[in-house]
């Protein structure tokens, strides 16, 4: 036991609730965890749709319908979106918390970008699969 | 209660109250980190509109590729990959401060301009590429 933390020690903390990782956020470190994984896909994902984009050789609608209905753009595409939703609707939940200080105006804003953000992934999912499919 | 049943209303220093602070490289790559992901998150909207112009058919698309174009677009786009590789940088050196290394006051300000750096490099090298013919002539994208 001699690795635990100062304020562990203490018995404050049922084993169960150490052995979940559950801080007084009650969400141990999902956040900070999630946070990191889709870091990673940003990273390849977007490294990846920059690339696809600059060395494109045009624009034309045929060409970008062709581009997304190969299956291995269209999956890509999907998968960026999805974890750059995702790191959005954390990094900006962190800002809201840091900077709105009315705590009624913070519930409604946090709700607001979550549902906001989840339907603006749906709906570019569903764009890529209607234009791949 | 003691003295009297109301409580007193104290106005708390608030976290990030830059106004006291000196800038500093450490907290400017921090500010910048979280200005460029802010900026990113808005980018998004560009990239949802454009997957459901293409999805909506050829008028729509076309419409979102001459808004892309334009002097406006093309700034927003300039400025969005920069973000990316801004934020993408100090991401990377995110990771290696969670590892702990970096703490070093020297290391911490090398690395701090070098993410500024790279992520300049990158940006220019990214653009000059897509406009290389314009810039030296030769045979277009």
């Amino acid at each position: 036991m001699s690795n635990l933390l100062k304020w562990e020690k203490g018995g404050l903390k049922s084993p169960n609730a150490r052995a979940r990782g559950l801080g007084s956020a009650k969400s141990g470190v999902n956040h900070w965890m999630m946070q990191r994984i889709t870091a990673v896909g940003n990273l390849i994902l977007g490294l990846w749709l920059i690339y696809s984009l600059v060395t494109m050789a045009s624009f034309t609608y045929t060409d970008a319908v062709l581009w997304i209905s190969a299956p291995i753009n269209a999956v890509f595409m999907m998968l960026f979106i999805i974890t750059t939703f995702y790191h959005a609707v954390l990094g900006s939940q962190v800002v809201i918390e840091d900077y709105v200080h009315n705590e009624a105006f913070k519930i409604i804003k946090l709700l607001g970008q979550r549902l906001v953000f989840f339907a603006m992934a749906v709906a570019c999912i569903f764009s890529i699969l209607q234009v791949a499919l | 209660m003691f003295m009297n049943d109301t409580p007193i209303k104290k106005e708390r220093p608030l976290s990030p109250h830059l106004q006291i602070y000196k800038p500093q490289i450490t907290s400017i790559s921090s500010i910048l980190h979280r200005l460029t992901g802010v900026a990113l998150t808005l980018g998004l909207f560009l990239v949802t509109w454009g997957l459901i112009a293409l999805a909506d058919g050829r008028d729509s698309f076309e419409f979102f590729i001459d808004f892309c174009a334009s002097t406006l677009g093309q700034i927003m786009l300039i400025g969005w990959s920069g973000a990316f590789f801004y934020h993408m940088c100090t991401g990377l050196r995110h990771f290696v401060l969670d590892a702990g290394f970096l703490y070093e006051k020297k290391n911490t300000a090398i690395s701090g301009f070098a993410v500024i750096g790279i992520a300049i490099v990158l940006t220019l090298a990214t653009w000059i590429y897509i406009y290389r013919a314009m810039i030296f002539g030769g045979a277009t994208a």
